[in-house]
C-alpha cells in the first residue's frame, strides 16, 4: 500500500533528515514510527504526503508514485492528524470534520451526516457536539474531532503524527484504546509517529525504530522488543521490556472466563463453601442480570449473615481489550489483588487475577532469555 | 540598516528641498520665506512641542502609574476611556475649539497639544506597568523588598521602554499637529505651509512641510535611540 | 455656544451639506484603501517577501511621520506637475487614502501572521491549495484585526478630512477654517463639536462591526 524506496531527504544548510530510507507498509497495517525528537519520523511521514519533497528516493502509493499525483490531490485522499490538532477555530466541529469532504465537493448534507457519523464512531454524540465550536471542547475532546477530521474524506491512508501527545495520560488511554478498537473495524493503513515506547507498542502492528534519519529495525513489537538488532534498539526499548511486553498483552487473553460468583442474597456460609472449594480468597458479586457490583473477601467472611452484609461495592473495572500494563496499574488502585473484567453495559466477562499477570511476565522473560 | 538608508535620504530629500525653494526667493507673484523666517519658525515649533510633550509626560506617566495602583484601579477604565475618546477626536477640531474656550496665543495651542499627546503616554505608562509579570512581583515580595523598592528597582526599570515608546510616539504626532497650531495664533512651521495653502503655491507649502517631516522623523529616530538606549540589557531582542 | 445654536436651527441645510461631504470624502478613501492596503497587506506577507514586507511597513510607518497639513502639500504639487487638479476632491482623497494605509496594512500583516501555523499545516495537510489556504483559514481569522485596523484608519481619515477643507475639499472642516478666519466662534464650535461626534460616532458603530465580524468560535 505504502512503500518508500531509498527516500532521502538533505536540507538546504546540509542537515541529513533523512537518510535512504526504505519501508513497506501492507494494506490495513499500522506502522509506527518510533525514535528520538531529531530523528527523522515526522520528516519520513512529511515526505509522504509531500508537505516536504524528497531530495531524492521514490515513494508508491498503491503502486503510484506520490509525485505522479498532484499534490492536493494527493493530500485530500490521505488523512492527517497532527499533534497540536489545528483544529480551525472558526469552523464548528461539524464543519471541521467536513473540511476536506467540501474540498472534494461533497454536498452540504452529505458532509453533515459524514461529520455524525465520525462523531458517534469516536463515541461523541453528534447532537450535542456537532454545531460547537473547538474553544468550547475539553483537550480530549479535540483531539476526537482531530482523529475524525482526518478520517472525514474516508481516506484509505492515515498519517498521524503523535496524535495523542497533547492530552493528559488517562484521556490518552481512553483515546488510544478506541482508536485501536475502531481501526479493527475499518482497516486503513496508517503511520503512526510516536516517541513513546509504550504507546509504540500499544498501537503498532510494526515499529519502524529510527536514529538519525535511518531506520535501525524495522519490525513487529515483540520483535523489537525480545530480539533488538543492536545496542541502540536494546537500549532504547530499555530494561524493563518484562514491563513493557505488558502492553502486548490484552486482558481476554490471560482472564479468568466464567470466574466463580456469588449474589448479594446469597448466604454468606454458601459463599465461604465456594472459595474454599475453588482454593481463592475472593468472590465477585453480581446482580440478576450479570452486572458487577463488588466482592467479597475472605477476610470478612465472619461478620454478617448475607453477603450483601459484608461485600465492599467497587467500581473499578476494566474491559476486556485493555493491555495488561492498565489493567495491573488499575488492579493497584482498587485494593483486592482481582480486577474485575466487564462489557459496555457492565456486566462481567471474568476476572484478572495478580497470579494471571505474573505468570504473563514469566512467560515473557523466558521468552526474553531464550535468544 | 536598510532602515537607516532609507531614513538618511528622506531626511536628505526633505531639507535638501526646504534649501533649495528658499533659495529661490520668488515663487510667481510670491516671495519664499528667508532663511531667518525658517530657522525663527522652526524653533518656534520645536519648542511648542517639546513644552506640550514636557507638561504631557508630567501628567500623562504618573496619572498612568497612578491607577495601575492598589485602590486606584477603578480609575483606571475612565481615565483610559476619556483619553481615548480624546484622541478620536481629530485634531483639527481638538485646536479650534480652543480658540472660543481660551481665545488666540501660544496658551491655546499648547492646551490643545497637550490634549492630542496624552494618550499614547497615559496608555503606554499604565500597560508598562500592568504588563509586568507578577511572578516577578511575588519573587520581590519574598525576598523582602519594600513596596518603594519593588517600585524603583523593578517595576520602572521594566515599564520605562514602554513608557519611553509612547513619549516618543507622542512626539512625533504632536510636531504633526503643531502644524495647525498657527490656525489659533501658536506660530511654528504652520505659518509657512498654511501661507503657501491660501496662496495656494505648492512650493511655499513645502517650504514649511518639508521641514516639520523632517522634524518629526528625526525626532522619532532619537527618541527611538534614547529608548533602545535606556532598556535595560536582559530585555533587549534580537 | 447660543450663536452656534442658532446658526444650526437657522441653517440647518448648511450643517448638512458639509457633515455629508464630510462623510462621503471619508467613505471614499476608506473604501478604496481597504481594498488597496488589504490587498497590498496580503501580498507582502506571503512566504519570501518578508525584505518587501519590512520596507513597505517601514515606508507606511514613515508616511504617517509627515504631518497630513504637509501631505497635502507635497500632493498637490505632485498632481499640479502632472496636469491633475490640485485642489477639490481628488487631491484630498488621495491624501486620505495613502494616510489611512499604515493601520490597514499593518493590521493585516500581523494578523495573518498571527495565525498558528499548526493549523496552516492542517490544512495543507489536508490538500488546500494556498488560495484555499488564504480564503478559508487566514483570512477569516484575521479578519477581527483587519477590522481594527480599518477601523483606526477611519477616525484617521474622519480627523484629516476636516483638515482637506483648506484645499477646497469641502466637509466640516469649511466652517472651522471660516470661523478661524473671521473669528466667528460658533463657526468653530459647529465645525469643531459635529466632526468630534461624527468621528464618536463611527469609530463606535465601527467597534461594533468589528465584532459583529468576528466569527462565532474565536468570540471571548
Amino acid at each position: 500500500m505504502i512503500r518508500l524506496e531509498r527516500v532521502t531527504k538533505i536540507y538546504s544548510d546540509g542537515t541529513e533528515a533523512v537518510r535512504e530510507v526504505s519501508l513497506e507498509v501492507e494494506r490495513g497495517e499500522l506502522c509506527v514510527l518510533l525514535g528520538p525528537s531529531g530523528c527523522g519520523k515526522t520528516t519520513t511521514m512529511k515526505i509522504i504526503n509531500r508537505l516536504i519533497c524528497a531530495t531524492s528516493g521514490k515513494i508508491y502509493i498503491d503502486g503510484m508514485e506520490n509525485t505522479s499525483i498532484n499534490e492536493n490531490e494527493l493530500r485530500r485522499n490521505i488523512g492527517y492528524a497532527i499533534q497540536d490538532i489545528g483544529l480551525f477555530p472558526h469552523m464548528t466541529v461539524g464543519e471541521n470534520i467536513g473540511t476536506v469532504p467540501a474540498l472534494k465537493g461533497w454536498p452540504k448534507a452529505r458532509r453533515r451526516k459524514r461529520a455524525k457519523e465520525l462523531l458517534e464512531l469516536l463515541r461523541m454524540n453528534p447532537v450535542d457536539f456537532i454545531d460547537k465550536y473547538p474553544r468550547e471542547l475539553s483537550g480530549g475532546q479535540r483531539q476526537r474531532v482531530g482523529v475524525a477530521r482526518a478520517l472525514g474524506g474516508d481516506p484509505p491512508i492515515l498519517l498521524m503524527d503523535e496524535p495523542f501527545g497533547a492530552i493528559d495520560p488517562i484521556t490518552r488511554v481512553d483515546l488510544q484504546n478506541e482508536f485501536l478498537k475502531i481501526q479493527q473495524e475499518l482497516q486503513k493503513t496508517i503511520i503512526f509517529v510516536t516517541h513513546d515506547i509504550y504507546e509504540a507498542i500499544k498501537m503498532g502492528d510494526k515499529i519502524a525504530l529510527m536514529k538519525e534519519g535511518r531506520i535501525v529495525q524495522y519490525a513487529p513489537p515483540a520483535d523489537l522488543l525480545y530480539r533488538p538488532r543492536d545496542e541502540f534498539v536494546a537500549g532504547f526499548v530499555g530494561a524493563d521490556r518484562g514491563l513493557k511486553g505488558l502492553q502486548l498483552i490484552r486482558t481476554k487473553e490471560v482472564m479468568w472466563r466464567s470466574p466463580p460468583t456469588t449474589k448479594p442474597d446469597e448466604e454468606v456460609m454458601a459463599a465461604r463453601e465456594r472459595m474454599e472449594r475453588e482454593g481463592i480468597d475472593w468472590l465477585a458479586v453480581v446482580d440478576d442480570e450479570g452486572r458487577f457490583t463488588g466482592w467479597v473477601l475472605s477476610s470478612h467472611l465472619e461478620e454478617g449473615r448475607k453477603v450483601k452484609d459484608i461485600m465492599s461495592t467497587s467500581a473499578i473495572t476494566a474491559t476486556r481489550n485493555a493491555v495488561l500494563s492498565e489493567a495491573l496499574s488499575l488492579m493497584l488502585t482498587s485494593g483486592p489483588n482481582v480486577l474485575a473484567i466487564v462489557d459496555r453495559s457492565n456486566r462481567l466477562e471474568g476476572v484478572l487475577t495478580l497470579q494471571a499477570i505474573q505468570n504473563a511476565l514469566r512467560e515473557a522473560a523466558q521468552k526474553e532469555e531464550s535468544q | 540598516m536598510r532602515h537607516q538608508v532609507i531614513l538618511v535620504s528622506l531626511l536628505t530629500l526633505l531639507i535638501g528641498a526646504t534649501i533649495w525653494i528658499t533659495s529661490l526667493g520668488k515663487v510667481g507673484i510670491y516671495s519664499t520665506f528667508t532663511y531667518a523666517d525658517l530657522v525663527w519658525s522652526a524653533w518656534a515649533h520645536f519648542k511648542m512641542v517639546f513644552i506640550a510633550v514636557i507638561i504631557a509626560t508630567a501628567i500623562g506617566v504618573p496619572l498612568g502609574i497612578l491607577v495601575t495602583r492598589p485602590g486606584l484601579e477603578k480609575l483606571a477604565l475612565p481615565v483610559i476611556a476619556g483619553a481615548s475618546v480624546g484622541q478620536t477626536i481629530p485634531s483639527l477640531a481638538v485646536i479650534a475649539i480652543m480658540a472660543p474656550l481660551l481665545g488666540f496665543g501660544l496658551r491655546s495651542a499648547i492646551v490643545a497639544l497637550v490634549i492630542y499627546g496624552l494618550l499614547p503616554i497615559l496608555r503606554n505608562s499604565y500597560t508598562s506597568i500592568k504588563t509586568i509579570d507578577p511572578a516577578v512581583i511575588e519573587a520581590a515580595k519574598g525576598m523582602g523588598l519594600t513596596r518603594a523598592q519593588i517600585a524603583c528597582k523593578i517595576e520602572l526599570p521594566l515599564a520605562r521602554p514602554v513608557i519611553m515608546a509612547g513619549i516618543r510616539i507622542s512626539t512625533v504626532i504632536t510636531v504633526g499637529t503643531a502644524e495647525l497650531a498657527v490656525l489659533v495664533g501658536g506660530g511654528g512651521l504652520g505659518k509657512i505651509t498654511l501661507t503657501g495653502v491660501f496662496a495656494r503655491e505648492a512650493l511655499i507649502i513645502l517650504q514649511g512641510a518639508a521641514p516639520t517631516a523632517a522634524m518629526a522623523i528625526a525626532l522619532g529616530f532619537l527618541l527611538e535611540r534614547v529608548e533602545r538606549w535606556t532598556t535595560p540589557r536582559g530585555l533587549k531582542g534580537a | 455656544m447660543l450663536e452656534a445654536y442658532q446658526f444650526v436651527s437657522r441653517h440647518p441645510e448648511m450643517l448638512a451639506k458639509w457633515a455629508v461631504d464630510h462623510l462621503w470624502i471619508s467613505l471614499v478613501a476608506i473604501g478604496i484603501g481597504a481594498v488597496l492596503g488589504i490587498t497590498l497587506g496580503v501580498f507582502i506577507t506571503a512566504k519570501g517577501r518578508e525584505p518587501m514586507a519590512e520596507v513597505v511597513l517601514y515606508f507606511a510607518e514613515i508616511m504617517m511621520t509627515v504631518p497630513s497639513l504637509a501631505f497635502f502639500g507635497l500632493l498637490m504639487l505632485l498632481l499640479s506637475h502632472i496636469g491633475l487638479s490640485a485642489i477639490g476632491f481628488l487631491p484630498a482623497v488621495i491624501t486620505l487614502i495613502l494616510y489611512g494605509q499604515l493601520p490597514i496594512l499593518r493590521n493585516t500583516c500581523t494578523a495573518i501572521r498571527q495565525v498558528d501555523p499548526a493549523l496552516i499545516e492542517a490544512g495543507r495537510g489536508m490538500g488546500m491549495s494556498q488560495r484555499q489556504l488564504l480564503f478559508k483559514i487566514k483570512l477569516p481569522l484575521a479578519l477581527p484585526v483587519i477590522m481594527a485596523g480599518l477601523r483606526n484608519a477611519m477616525v484617521l481619515i474622519i480627523g484629516i478630512t476636516a483638515i482637506a477643507a483648506l484645499i477646497g475639499a469641502g466637509g466640516l472642516g469649511v466652517p472651522i477654517f471660516r470661523g478661524l478666519r473671521n473669528a466667528r466662534m460658533d463657526l468653530i464650535i459647529i465645525g469643531g463639536v459635529s466632526v468630534s461626534i461624527l468621528a464618536l460616532l463611527v469609530d463606535g458603530l465601527m467597534a461594533m462591526l468589528e465584532r459583529w465580524i468576528t466569527p462565532r468560535g474565536l468570540r471571548g
